[in-house]
Order: C-alpha cells, then sequence, then structure tokens
C-alpha cells in the first residue's frame, strides 16, 4: 500500500483539490469513522448508562467497546482508566481542576517545559494562582532538546507536578518522557502527558512510560471532533474529587449530597459523546489497519523531503532539530522578510493548507525570539509530491511579495 | 502551477518601502491599534492642528496587508482635514464589506488596491487596522479634549 491508495479513503481528499498539511491541527477523517458515527445514530442512538430497554443497552455497549479500543491502543491496564473528554483541553483542565487544586498548596512547585501549548500551560497557571503552587519552566535548546542537567534541576524536592508534552506542536521533537517520569516519580511529583501530537503518530504505551496521566484528542487521530481521552492512573482517579458534577456520575443523590459513580463514570458528567466515541474507536481500528510501521515511515519520508527543499530555499530557516527523525512530521519555518500570515496566504492561493502563527505556543516562540511561524504537518497520507509543491510555493513567496529574485 | 496572489505591486510596494514608516516627534495624536489574533501591531502617530492633519507616520510590525494598507492611508490623509479623512475611512471600510459604488472605490485612489479582500475574511481585520486606529485615535482626542 502507498499514500495514494490510503488516500482513497477519505472523501475530503476525494472531493476537495487541496494540498492539506495541516494535520497538526487537525487530521481528515476516513469514510470508515464517518461511516461509524451515522451507524451508532441509525442503528444504536439513545443515551447510554441509563435505559434499561436493548436500544439503550445497545448504545452503552458501543461506548464500552469504544472505551475498550482506547485501553488496548494505549495500553492502558483497565477501562476504569479511560474517561471520555471534548478533547484535550478538556482533559489536562480535568486533571488541573480535580487533582491540582486538591494536591497542591503553597510552596509546592509545578514543572512546565517552555514548549508547552497553552492548553498545558493555563491550567497550571490557574492552580498556581489558586493555591499558590510556584510555576517553574524546563527551558529546551534552540533544538527543542531539553537536557538532563535542565530536568535534575527544574524537578526537584518541591515539585509535586510535571506537566510535558511528548511531541512539541511547534518543533515536533519528542520529549525524553521517560527520564522525566523517573525524575519526577523520584522526588514525588505526578507526571501529566499531553499525548496531542504524539499518539496520533507513533505508538504510546502509558504503562511503559509509567505516566500518572495522559490526554488527546479524537480529531488529530482522524477521529470525529468532540470526543477526547484523559488516562489516568487509577489509584489516582479514585481519591480525586469530581471535576463536573451532574447527571450519569452518581450512584445515588440525597438533599443534601451524593454518592458519586465508580471509574470511570465520576469524571464522565452528563451525556457522553457515544456516537464520537464510536467514531474514535473506528478512527484507531482503521490507524491500526494502517500500522504504525507504514505511518512513521512515510511521515518521516514526506518530513525528510520538506526540510531537504527548504533547505535548498535562500532565506528560509527550519525550526528545531536538524534531524528530521526528530520532527514527527512537523516542519515549522520563517522566511526573512515575509510575515508567517503572508507566507500562508500565497501558499493558499497555490491550494496549500498550513498553519501560521504562534500555534498557541506564545512562550516557546518568545524564548526562541520569534513572533509567529509558519507550519507545515504532515500525515501518511500526504504524497512526496504534495511536499515538492508546498516547496514550490515556498521557493516563489518572497519573489511575489515584490523581493528581487 | 503558480496562481496569481493577492499581492500586487502596489501592496509589496508600499510593504517593503514604506513611506511613513517611521517616528513623528512632534505628534500630538498618538494611538497603538493591535489585532491580537495575529499579532499585527501599528503606533499611529497624527500631527494635528485645527483639525487638519499636518503630517501622520506609523511604526510597528504586522503582515504585509496591515503595513501596506497603514502606509497608504497615511499618504491619503495626511493634508486633509479630520472630517475628509474620516470619510475616507467610512469609504475604505464599506469598500472591504463590499458595499461601496465603483465611484467611491475610484475615489480611494490606491486604497482601491485592497478591494479584493473582501472575498479574505481571515485578513479583513490586517487591512482595516490603520483605518480603525485612525478613527479610534480621533475619538480618543475628542475625549481627551472634552475632559
Amino acid at each position: 500500500m502507498t499514500a495514494s491508495d490510503y488516500r482513497k479513503d477519505f472523501p475530503l481528499l476525494q472531493n476537495e483539490d487541496t494540498i492539506y498539511i495541516d494535520n497538526a491541527a487537525t487530521a481528515q477523517r476516513p469514510q470508515a469513522v464517518l461511516d461509524a458515527v451515522k451507524v451508532f445514530y441509525e442503528t444504536e442512538n439513545a443515551n447510554p448508562l441509563r435505559g434499561f430497554y436493548p436500544l439503550s443497552l445497545k448504545a452503552t455497549e458501543s461506548c464500552e467497546n469504544a472505551r475498550a479500543t482506547v485501553r488496548d491502543f494505549i495500553h492502558a491496564a483497565s477501562k476504569k482508566e479511560i474517561i471520555f473528554t471534548r478533547n484535550t483541553t478538556e482533559g489536562l483542565n480535568l486533571v488541573a481542576y480535580s487533582y491540582g487544586l486538591s494536591h497542591l498548596k503553597a510552596g509546592d512547585e509545578i514543572a512546565v517545559t517552555i514548549m508547552e501549548h497553552h492548553s498545558n500551560l493555563l491550567p497550571w497557571q490557574m492552580v498556581s494562582r489558586q493555591t499558590g503552587a510556584a510555576l517553574k519552566f524546563m527551558e529546551c535548546e534552540p533544538d527543542g532538546t531539553l537536557t538532563d542537567e535542565t530536568i535534575q534541576t527544574v524537578i526537584n524536592e518541591k515539585t509535586k507536578l510535571v506537566a510535558v508534552a511528548q511531541v512539541s506542536n511547534v518543533l515536533g521533537c519528542v520529549n525524553p518522557i521517560e527520564k522525566i517520569v523517573a525524575r519526577a516519580h523520584e522526588v514525588g511529583a505526578v507526571v501529566v502527558m499531553d499525548g496531542a501530537q504524539s499518539v496520533p503518530h507513533m505508538p504510546v504505551d502509558v504503562q511503559k512510560l509509567d505516566v500518572d496521566f495522559m490526554a488527546f484528542s479524537g480529531h488529530k487521530l482522524m477521529g470525529p471532533m468532540g470526543i477526547g481521552v484523559l488516562y489516568g492512573k487509577k489509584a489516582l482517579l479514585e481519591e480525586m474529587p469530581p471535576f463536573l458534577t451532574g447527571g450519569e456520575m452518581i450512584d445515588s443523590v440525597t438533599r443534601e449530597g451524593a454518592v458519586f459513580a465508580e471509574l470511570p463514570y465520576k469524571f464522565e458528567a452528563g451525556t457522553v459523546n457515544a456516537a464520537g466515541a464510536a467514531g474514535l474507536a473506528a478512527a484507531i481500528d482503521y490507524l491500526n489497519q494502517v500500522g504504525f510501521d507504514f505511518i512513521q515511515k512515510q511521515e518521516l519520508a514526506l518530513t525528510q523531503r520538506a526540510m531537504e527543499g527548504l533547505a535548498k530555499v535562500p532565506h528560509v530557516h527550519v525550526m528545531g532539530s536538524e534531524n528530521p527523525e526528530n520532527h514527527t512530521g512537523i516542519v515549522s519555518f520563517t522566511i526573512e522578510g515575509v510575515h508567517p500570515h503572508d507566507v500562508s496566504e500565497v501558499l493558499a492561493s497555490d491550494g496549500i493548507d498550513v498553519r501560521a502563527g504562534h500555534h498557541c505556543a506564545q512562550p516557546l516562540l518568545t524564548y526562541l525570539g520569534i513572533h509567529s511561524s509558519t507550519r507545515a504537518s504532515f500525515m501518511f497520507y500526504n504524497t512526496l509530491d504534495e511536499v515538492d509543491a508546498f516547496i514550490k510555493s515556498v521557493a516563489s513567496i518572497r519573489r511575489r511579495m515584490g523581493y528581487g529574485e | 502551477m503558480e496562481s496569481r496572489s493577492f499581492y500586487n505591486e502596489i501592496l509589496t510596494e508600499h510593504n517593503l518601502r514604506p513611506e511613513y514608516k517611521h517616528d513623528l516627534p512632534d505628534a500630538n495624536i498618538v494611538l497603538e491599534g493591535v489585532n491580537p489574533n495575529c499579532g499585527d501591531d501599528i503606533f499611529l502617530k497624527l500631527k494635528v492642528e485645527n483639525d487638519v492633519i499636518e503630517d501622520g507616520a506609523f511604526v510597528g510590525d504586522g503582515c504585509a496587508i496591515s503595513q501596506a494598507s497603514a502606509d497608504i492611508m497615511l499618504g491619503m490623509i495626511v493634508g486633509k482635514t479630520k472630517e475628509e479623512a474620516l470619510k475616507l475611512g467610512d469609504m475604505f471600510l464599506r469598500m472591504i464589506q463590499g458595499e461601496a459604488t465603483d465611484e467611491e472605490i475610484d475615489q480611494l485612489e490606491e486604497a482601491s488596491a485592497l478591494k479584493d479582500i473582501a472575498h479574505m475574511p481571515a485578513r479583513v481585520k490586517c487591512a482595516v487596522l490603520g483605518w480603525h486606529t485612525l478613527d479610534e485615535a480621533f475619538k480618543k482626542a475628542k475625549e481627551n479634549s472634552a475632559s
């Protein structure tokens, strides 16, 4: 199978004459995912977990099967550790509001990396403000590397929580999660991992990594928008207070109080996005079918081609590592004298979709001394021809913006 | 194949070689205009005497559209009365919304190079930043003189 074969599975890629290389923002969906959502609504739709009639049991079963698919996919120990959320942001906020506010206090420290997406930074700024715990930053080298020394110094005896992305959404670098977890656990801190950019692109085993929490989004993994997952170790989740309260998360309610439901339902207040869960399971099945061997091989080939091509264009600078293997399909770049919004506008006029701006990681860009950048991000269904068209367009930009040849 | 991009010569010229992008030490009205979403950021500086814009300039950073549009605007409003400048601003905004007449678009001279931005909703804010800041600057100046 080649990328071109897989493209046939994606209606949007068939219908739209566009070079979609903004996959780090959201992926496209294969027909199997669209079908799964449709099948749920056409044949299984009822409110899951509550009704006793066959249809509701079918809805419940669909949802629980999806939970099992996610458990197997990220190698969690139990279905109880898989909480359905809307997206990564909601999962990280759940940990911040529930675990963070109840476990941190003045004198404690929270360690985050400078390259976090705002969604893995702002919740910890909130916890810091409300509890008095200090927020400390692990700063990376220009290529994205977090040195052993940084990890050892910033994570210290005062640290109670470490928040880190497995893959940076700007640099694409893979962070040394094992080292960070080892150091964090040595000092008694928990680790919250943002898996938004890693889970769709590499095998992730939460037990092997030994992270305490991990959040990811369905939509970056070809699933529907509005469904995401929070993984948490059972022992931690069990003693945490609920994040949202209300329906479907209780065993019994009196005038004065309530007994909360067991895991994972304690953290799934309100009707869950069951159709989204069915779609996410279909996306995981599809991804497994393609296989990470092909995904990683193809995405590396695309990244290599893009980095080689961009290196030949004068005035273009690629951010992050020089090694394509440490980019996870993400290539952020700047063009001297051309604002990234103009770069993406010219690319758009050539039918190429990229992201421009600060990529929701302003502290990183400020730290690297860059105001904003343009980002191309590849998925296994992209082709080398698409990369070549992208490079050709990039090479024309300065001329089209009025600079001489 | 390379398609025709929105960036025509008028825009790229004003972006790369702006005439009014410099400091103006004797300005008596200064206002910052920002597009928080994209980070366009300009300081509009005007020297206004008896409701006539005697001189004007801007400094700042941003995309070609925001910078060129501000430069074109200053070329049009320096020497005009406040009233005339605001009228041009109103025409410009209506052109961007696709509501200006051909005659009005003619009156906008070089600023009409931005006409097609009506079809680019994501970039409208960049094009109007200068004009919007001009409007705000006069409002602020009026408030200050009233208090």
